[in-house]
């Protein structure tokens, strides 16, 4: 009788530990909130890459696309926090206020914010990539292959992460072509290809013949694809959308992260944390080079890469100057990440104003 | 045999049936399209029209939602039923908020009863000043309204861009586009504690009976009337068209405005690119669903104000494509105007003789 007891006993307790093992592993469900449409081919879509990641891994996962950030992204952050998901990502920084407001009522559940700057409770946390890195070697392919010396840019709004990229792309070509000027279009948007595709006309017009863009859709590539110049993709492999225009692309690589924060969520070991990862940490992949690059300058992209990964290289290493001449970083120095977060000023060789 | 007869009038049991007919033909047409995109109907029509209002915070998201819609409604419908045709109302509703945004922040920090009237009266006021630029060019410059205050529309959103990435946009923001948050003295009053709806509903209803009254009870309300049956005959009764025409886009600017303080001072508490979801395009269909009663406009409110909160509801437990909603919308507008057919004429069923 007492050993049936204990044997019951220790098999109950088996039992419970794995079933709580379990639990603990399948149970925990993930939200993605979405700006976009899911087959923007840019920065929607590549969150989604890395919400399928987080399926991949085992996890069961929802979204929800085209959340505007008027008054209802509050809405959708507090009934995907009420049904039952642990961990929400909010992918646009027009969502910081709601995050932080729903994440106050709901302490239990992980808020994970992305591009943006408050964490006013224990359970937010933000993340963002460092694109910058990604630009240096666009920067470094455009002033290569540019023939005018006019690079084009379509921006999408002047805040530190859009200027941050135009100084980081300027200045990379101008270390490899000191002759070059970067014009840019603001288009006022993130995604809207009809006004992306006459930002780059425009640019075109002007002589530009490489386009870079800070916009997410396929327009702007394709119309250089039409126009016979060179663009890059921007946040996926848009290479299939134009093929001869598309000299490489940046891509967003959200799926480790994703896959790393609902994990610790499932181990308990989630904790509040401000991610800025580069190249480095994978969160910024650089897709195939073209081959339409002559062979030195794609070893020379790799070896870049490969120092960029490694810390050798910084984006902004001085001496930096901005338009009128002043200094911004002094020879040998790196601009901290304070400086980045905050630029507001052109480097020198960016032509126009930033609109005020 | 099916014959098709014209009415010698337009029907006024049918006037009033068909906006009910096209929401019904909206559920059929949308659970044939649940259907087809393989999801079973009636648990998609479950979770479109009824988990998102079952409990109280639910239905208080609906009224919060259907307050500038409702409001925005209102406005249209004075301009609708004369014959103008304000297609800009989410233009007027971003200038008001703008102006209003802009009361709000220079009181910022600063507490007092009398800020939030001061807020809200200069969001009306700058709905009023938006509305009038059409209404004016309209009457003495005889442009198209229609084309005028909806251009209106992106350079009203081309100035709130301007604004809260340049001169308003919060000092201690990176540089993000968004102004400060504003202080508690320039927010509208939750209605009850742990929900979003706010006194913003109290200036929709005010709305809705003040029109029932000027519909129905005063003399503009009748020239109104008429000059919405015909022009003509409104000139030839001697009424002064342009002060009327004016006075329309006023009202209708100052509804949108008010709609857009309510969303600025309520649940968003600060200026940023995006503060309304085309609130002022929805309301159109809900005007014209609410048949420009005003009755009829709080019920048309709500029920499109369901279409946005079943889209989210229904994406989030059935990973139902959220832009469902906007098909919805779509659907109603053009089933309510198919079934206007019926109001012209009937249609007869004649035995064929054996």
């Amino acid at each position: 009788m007492h050993k049936i007891f204990i044997r019951s006993f220790v098999s109950s307790l088996v039992l419970l530990f794995t079933l709580t093992v379990a639990a603990i592993a399948k149970d925990v469900k993930a939200a993605f909130v979405y700006i976009g449409p899911t087959g923007d081919h840019g920065w929607t879509y590549q969150h989604d890459v890395g919400r399928k990641a987080v399926e991949a891994a085992g996890f069961k996962t929802t979204y929800v696309e085209g959340v505007p950030e008027s008054a209802d992204a509050e809405r959708v952050l507090r009934q995907l926090a009420n049904s039952g998901h642990d961990i929400i990502f909010t992918t646009s920084f027009g969502y910081m206020n709601p995050t932080n407001k729903v994440a106050k009522e709901f302490p239990n559940v992980k808020f994970e914010h992305a591009t943006g700057y408050k964490r006013e409770h224990a359970n937010v946390s933000t993340y963002a990539a460092r694109f910058y890195e990604g630009r240096t070697i666009l920067g470094t392919i455009a002033g290569t292959m540019t023939k005018s010396n006019v690079i084009g840019y379509v921006a999408s709004f002047p805040i530190p992460e859009v200027i941050r990229g135009i100084n980081s792309f300027t200045l990379a070509a101008q270390k490899v072509n000191p002759n070059i000027k970067t014009k840019i279009v603001w288009a006022f948007t993130w995604y809207d290809p009809g006004k992306e595709a006459e930002a780059a006309k425009a640019l075109i017009d002007q002589g530009a013949d490489v386009i870079a863009q800070h916009t997410d859709s396929t327009a702007i590539v394709q119309m250089a694809e039409k126009a016979g110049v060179y663009a890059f993709g921007q946040a996926s492999d848009m290479d299939k959308f134009a093929p001869k225009a598309v000299l490489t692309s940046v891509e967003n690589n959200w799926g480790p992260y994703y896959v790393d924060r609902v994990k610790a969520v499932a181990n308990g070991t989630w904790n509040q944390k401000d991610t800025w990862h580069g190249i480095g940490d994978g969160m910024v992949v650089i897709s195939d080079l073209d081959s339409q690059m002559p062979a030195d300058l794609r070893s020379k992209v790799k070896k870049l890469q490969a120092d960029l990964a490694s810390g050798k290289v910084h984006s902004f290493t001085g001496p930096i100057y901005d338009q009128k001449g002043n200094l911004m970083v002094a020879e040998g120095k790196t601009a901290d990440d304070g400086m980045l977060a905050g630029m507001m000023t052109y480097v020198k060789g960016v032509e126009g104003d930033i609109p005020k | 045999m099916i014959k098709i007869v014209k009415r010698d009038q337009p029907s006024r049991a049918i006037f009033f049936f068909t906006p009910v007919l096209a929401i019904f033909l909206t559920l059929v047409a949308g659970g044939l399209i649940f259907f087809i995109l393989g999801f079973k109907p009636f648990e998609a029509l479950k979770f479109f029209f009824i988990v998102p209002i079952a409990d109280k915070y639910g239905f208080s998201e609906l009224l919060l939602k259907a307050t500038p819609l409702c409001l925005i409604a209102i406005g249209l419908s004075f301009c609708f039923k004369s014959n103008n045709w304000n297609i800009g109302a989410e233009g007027q509703l971003t200038f008001g908020a703008i102006v209003s945004g802009g009361v709000a922040l220079l009181f910022y920090e600063q507490e007092g009863f009398y800020i939030l009237p001061i807020v809200i009266l200069a969001g009306a006021i700058g709905g009023m000043l938006y509305a009038s630029i059409p209404a004016i060019l309209k009457t003495y410059f005889n442009t198209n309204e229609i084309l005028v205050s909806l251009m209106l529309v992106y350079v009203s959103k081309l100035i709130l861009d301007y604004l809260v990435v340049g001169p308003w946009s919060n000092p201690e923001g990176f540089n993000f586009p968004e102004t400060r948050q504003f202080s508690d003295s320039a927010k509208l009053p939750l209605l009850f504690e742990g929900l979003r709806i706010h006194a913003g509903i109290f200036l929709a209803l005010a709305a809705v009976v003040i029109s029932w009254f000027v519909f129905y009870k005063t003399y503009l309300g009748f020239q109104m009337k008429v000059s919405g049956f015909s022009l003509k005959t409104a000139k030839y009764a001697g009424y002064k068209g342009k002060k009327m025409i004016i006075l329309v886009f006023l009202i209708s600017g100052a509804c949108a405005g008010l709609a857009g303080v309510g969303e600025i001072t309520g649940p968003i508490g600060q200026l940023h690119r995006e503060i309304s979801p085309d609130y002022g395009f929805t309301a159109i269909i809900v005007a014209f669903l609410g048949r420009l009663h005003p009755v009829g406009i709080i019920f048309a409110s709500l029920v499109v104000a369901i279409t946005y909160l079943g889209a989210e509801t229904a994406q989030i437990f059935m990973q139902i494509p959220k832009y469902t909603g906007q098909v919805f919308q779509g659907m109603i507008l053009f089933f309510l105007l198919a079934s206007d057919y019926l109001l012209f004429f009937k249609i007869k069923f004649i035995g064929l003789k054996k």
